[in-house]
């Protein structure tokens, strides 16, 4: 019945639905470090790479349920994150952001060498065995990022990692050990990536270390900042516009990376903290039910 | 086998150096990522080529020509797209300059085409001089001779004028210095212009090497240059320097040992190595933590 509703829909318009959930879930991921912990990342697509490449080979050599393999590569990333994160995460701010960066890089330069991944060819992706049509898989993973997101916000861990944000040394004295909390939330968002990579390759067929490039990295930092830093509904939202604005643009053709550029900019003069920046999903959804919200003031990433 | 390697990675090395200068001094004085730099780079090369090919300059005015045309390129960006974001956060000003790096490379491909072009033969005749038993090309000379003169024309600026005192005097502190009746807005835009007319020599100087320009070649020349930036300590110009020719050198002796196919990742391990043991750089400063 399922596969019916699935088919039933334009197969392009389900591709780009498809594309959107999958950039909810990276962008949810990215801003749980970015935007909640406050460090810069400008590596993700690497963690994107390892869940896309972990679950694809999981597939390929194992053939294990899909649903395991999700979860499997998801973790594996996870781990991959810890490790990395554990020295990286004492650099500050920007040190931090380059060293990101230059990981992401050395991790393509490394999956474009490796026997294991095919080198420069790339992976072709079976389609995994799975009972429910992908886009659902999609569509539910999508749902429990969401959740997941929007209760790690309002958890200790969240008010936690916020505090990180808002001021290290404050946080500090306050008995929050600093280093634990930035290398989890970095394997959280990793997670999150991971999972995103793993869908993004088996939805797509194909995977190529290429394509995990810094652009990749850019443009879901993009889309958490455009959506609004630190907000689950604006991620939500960033990424719904970026992942649909180039099929939206197509209609330009040429022109249509050029106007992207611009509007990246326009948005940003026009709007700098965000098209819903500072805006909170539980308290959009207490405030419908007609509760007050605890009203938490959201100072966004700066000095 | 080693000189001949040692003069190919300081080459390399400077050009890396001229386009890590311009981060490095936007970074000091507003604390931006300019990541539209290596885009300003990418078109200095693109105009010299024109001016080379069409106009048919001499390689030296076909050089300054494409160092006025960034500079007046660089102080553009910086008024419309990042001056109105001053006040807000550092990661909106950052997406902003991915936005315009974004929108000028992919001008870039429109007016010049998706193809790699080359400076004609004649635009600079290099020949090649046997020193011991290294084979060096003057065309290398040409560039660490240029490199060296700018930075040395830079070190002067920075050092010895008015304005190069205001400079740093801004990058020491942005609001003290504004209170000293510096005019901050003044200072910004002339430290876009000239980091933008090194990273247009840097352009110039590596198509000329590479015998390539490329709508695309801005991207990793950038991420690297970002690298020797923060390598040297982002925000200290000789840093930059520093960090240039010792990334130009490993990738260099990386490639010459057998390490081709990770060329381009020998420059981030140096770079995630040094931060490791230097967590602001090799002669950046230490960071102060106020409470």
């Amino acid at each position: 019945m399922l596969n019916n509703l699935v088919n039933s829909i334009d197969p392009y318009l389900l591709q780009i639905l498809v594309n959107i959930g999958i950039g909810i879930i990276l962008a949810l991921g990215l801003n749980i470090i970015t935007g909640l912990t406050g460090q810069l990342s400008l590596g993700h697509a690497a963690f994107m790479s390892v869940g896309a490449f972990t679950g694809a080979l999981l597939t390929i050599k194992l053939g294990l349920p899909f649903y395991l393999t999700i979860l499997l590569s998801g973790s594996i990333t996870a781990v991959v994150a810890a490790l990395i994160g554990w020295p990286i995460l004492r650099l500050s701010g920007d040190y931090l952001a380059i060293c990101t960066l230059g990981f992401a890089e050395i991790v393509k330069v490394v999956f474009l060498n490796l026997d294991i991944t095919n080198k420069a060819l790339g992976l072709t992706v079976p389609l995994p065995p799975s009972f429910l049509p992908m886009p659902i898989i999609v569509l539910i993973v999508v749902v429990l990022a969401i959740i997941a997101s929007a209760f790690i916000q309002n958890s200790r861990f969240g008010r936690a990692l916020m505090a990180i944000r808002d001021d290290e040394i404050a946080a500090e004295s306050m008995g929050i050990n600093i280093a634990r909390y930035k290398v989890q939330s970095f394997a959280v968002s990793a997670f999150l990536a991971g999972i995103g990579g793993c869908l993004y390759g088996h939805f797509l067929g194909y995977i190529n270390p290429s394509d995990f490039g810094f652009l990749k990295s850019i443009d879901m930092l993009s889309m958490i900042v455009l959506g609004g830093l630190g907000s689950v509904p604006g991620a939500v939202f960033g990424a719904s516009i970026l992942s649909a604005a180039p099929e939206f643009l197509r209609f330009m053709s040429q022109y249509r990376m050029l106007v992207y550029g611009a509007l990246l900019v326009f948005l940003m003069v026009f709007r700098p903290n965000g098209l819903l920046g500072g805006v909170n999903f539980t308290d959009l959804v207490l405030r419908k039910l007609g509760v007050k919200p605890h009203l938490a003031t959201h100072k966004q990433e700066g000095q | 086998m080693f000189l001949q390697q040692l003069i190919n990675g300081i080459a390399l090395g400077s050009t890396y150096a001229l386009i890590a200068l311009g981060y490095t001094m936007v970074y000091g004085i507003i604390t931006l990522i300019n990541f539209a730099h290596g885009e300003i780079f990418m078109v200095g090369a693109f105009v010299g080529l024109l001016l080379v090919s069409v106009l048919k300059l001499n390689i030296f005015l076909a050089m300054a020509g494409s160092m006025a045309f960034c500079m007046i390129m660089g102080v553009v960006i910086e008024f419309i797209a990042y001056r109105p974001l001053r006040k807000s956060s550092r990661l909106s000003a950052l997406i902003s300059a991915i936005g315009v790096s974004i929108f000028l490379s992919s001008l870039a491909m429109m007016v010049f085409g998706a193809n790699a072009k080359g400076f004609p033969s004649e635009a600079f005749p290099a020949r090649q001089l046997h020193i011991g038993n290294a084979d060096i090309s003057t065309l290398q000379l040409l560039i660490i001779g240029v490199s060296a003169l700018l930075m040395l024309a830079l070190e002067f600026i920075v050092q010895k004028t008015k304005i190069g005192k205001a400079m740093r005097a801004t990058s020491e502190d942005y609001n003290t210095a504004a209170l000293m009746g510096i005019n901050v807005n003044f200072v910004i835009s002339f430290t876009f212009a000239l980091g933008s007319a090194l990273a247009a020599a840097g352009g110039v100087l590596v198509g000329l090497l590479f015998n390539s320009v490329s709508f695309n070649m801005g991207l990793m020349a950038g991420l690297k240059a970002f690298a020797a930036a923060v390598l040297g300590g982002i925000g200290s110009i000789p840093g930059a320097m520093l960090g240039g020719l010792l990334l130009g050198v490993a990738e260099v002796f990386g490639v010459a040992i057998g390490y081709s196919s990770y060329r381009d990742a020998i420059a981030f391990a140096i770079l995630v190595l040094v931060l490791l043991v230097r967590p602001t750089g090799l002669l950046g400063r230490k960071i102060l933590k106020k409470v």
